[in-house]
């Protein structure tokens, strides 16, 4: 066990050195969120001024919605990592080795939590710097920050797999964006509820992405659902555990193909 | 083997003809982590790292990323990165294609030195039939996936019956005249005439020198030059496999003291 534990963090200190040596992705991924926030969140300013908006200041509203957004998204291109160890021949050299087999997968994962809870506190900054209201302090802000990092490793998790499959980038990257995109707005994240057509709402009730922006959004409110809050996160646990058992069986079926 | 799968791990190094190098990473850093996913740790680790950079010459290039490396180089970390655990069978695929005759001949004596004063049984496939009578100590032909002819270098070349002898006459001569000259000597077979030139293959270049030189001039002919050449692998490759060079494969080994 601790073996695998060793193994895992030695991966995942390979992806963060890799990381620290190219700083300028860390500002791309964040020129989206930054986007949404100040561009989108200025021109919807006073959508929150229509009957039934479930809140006064659209910033605050908006800023769990991009949070979780970006997670999802930043977990989607895990996968790249993937590929490019595979086609460098890194993957396979490891695979000699007697490394254990999971801390390939599970570091990459531990890697992903690490960026997005990272990410997600930088996104908070920014909303607050704009002029977003929480509530509830560091605690609220931590429920946003799990929500968001339990989708993160969900769709980090479908997309290694997906990239132990297809084994092509292209194929990924659309892959990511046919399903990333339609999510984020098939739900609550830039719109209230009580005001979307009830075809979205229907669906949103099934859409783990929404499940985040409802948990994170709920746990920054005045008084908290929590009963609501912790029911959503335990959805979104089951579903990351689901995923990361799909990227598991993903790479022993990569490991039997070599 | 199936069995104790992490003995074998240990026990083997393995050099893959495609580079299982980390780009993103220095080669100090490539190095210690192979050898922690080994179990090693601490000073042992420091100690055998920064023995194999030296040993290299890649001591230079440590900390720097290996994607600014020269081929050579590259191939260079490869090998180190699969002796990290001291394996006693080192598996090299291909090992010098696409190097330098320089990096080639580094990696030759390299390679050498493994063999005779690690005791590391080297395993190693190559195209280049120089690189397997300079390295092997026995060799097998593979053709198609199957060993077509295996033994010693020398072996496999005494079977083409000895050494091929060109000798270059003054005048062109009757070639019957030639050819009674040396059907009576023993040990000079395939006589074949082509204007001044004699081709024959004897059972051995040093003996037959004398003996064909005179048998030609007892009878008055005159000779302007000789050459022997011993049996090249490319003449034992070309007899078993006999077809395109590159559809097929050698794989020879050359053998530590065990």
């Amino acid at each position: 066990m601790t073996t695998a534990v060793a193994h895992s963090w030695y991966m995942t200190v390979r992806h963060l050195r890799f990381l620290s040596r190219q700083p300028w992705l860390i500002s791309i991924s964040l020129v989206q969120p930054v986007v949404w926030l100040l561009l989108f969140g200025q021109l919807f300013k006073r959508i929150v001024e229509i009957p039934g908006f479930a809140s006064g200041s659209y910033i605050t509203f908006l800023t769990p919605g991009v949070v979780v957004m970006t997670a999802m998204f930043s977990g989607g291109w895990a996968g790249m990592g993937v590929i490019s160890d595979l086609d460098r021949g890194v993957t396979d050299r490891f695979l000699v080795s007697p490394i254990r087999r999971g801390a390939l997968t599970s570091g990459m994962l531990a890697y992903q939590a690490l960026v997005s809870i990272g990410q997600s506190l930088i996104i908070v900054a920014l909303g607050l710097v704009a002029g977003a209201r929480f509530s509830n302090g560091a605690a609220g802000v931590a429920v946003l920050v799990v929500a968001a990092m339990l989708v993160n490793l969900a769709f980090a998790s479908l997309s290694i797999a997906l990239s132990l499959v297809i084994r092509k980038e292209e194929s990924v990257i659309a892959a990511v964006q046919f399903v990333a995109l339609p999510l984020t707005f098939l739900g609550a994240g830039f719109m209230t509820e009580g005001l979307m057509p009830s075809w979205i709402r229907a669906v949103a009730h099934y859409n783990p992405v929404n499940w985040a922006v409802e948990a994170g959004r709920g746990a920054l409110e005045p008084s908290p659902h929590w009963g609501f809050v912790l029911a959503r996160g335990g959805w979104l646990l089951a579903l990351a555990t689901a995923c990361g058992l799909l990227a598991t069986i993903a790479f022993r079926s990569y490991q039997r193909s070599v | 083997m199936v069995r104790r799968p992490d003995r074998v791990r240990r026990a083997i190094g393995c050099v893959a003809q495609r580079s299982g190098v980390d780009l993103e990473a220095t080669g100090h850093e490539n190095l210690a982590l192979q050898g922690r996913l080994y179990g090693i740790g601490g000073r042992a680790l420091k100690s055998r790292v920064g023995g194999l950079l030296e040993r290299f010459g890649l001591g230079e290039a440590a900390d720097r990323i290996t994607k600014t490396y020269s081929g050579g180089m590259r191939r260079k970390l490869d090998v180190a990165l699969g002796l990290v655990h001291r394996p006693e069978v080192l598996f090299l695929d291909e090992p010098t294609t696409g190097l330098d005759p320089e990096a080639r001949a580094d990696m030759w004596n390299e390679i050498t030195r493994l063999s005779s004063e690690e005791g590391i049984t080297v395993l190693l496939t190559t195209h280049y039939l120089e690189e397997a009578d300079r390295l092997a100590r026995r060799l097998a032909i593979v053709d198609s996936g199957r060993v077509v002819a295996a033994g010693t270098p020398d072996e496999l070349k005494a079977e083409l019956r000895g050494d091929a002898i060109h000798v270059e006459l003054g005048t062109p001569e009757p070639h019957a005249l030639v050819r009674d000259a040396l059907d009576r000597l023993q040990g000079v077979h395939e006589v074949v005439l082509e204007g001044r030139l004699v081709r024959a293959r004897v059972d051995s270049g040093a003996t037959a020198v004398p003996a064909v030189l005179g048998a030609l001039e007892s009878r008055g002919l005159a000779v302007a030059a000789v050459t022997i050449a011993r049996p090249s692998l490319d003449d034992v490759y070309l007899r078993y496999a006999g077809r395109a060079f590159s559809q097929a494969d050698v794989a020879h080994e050359t053998g530590g003291p065990r």
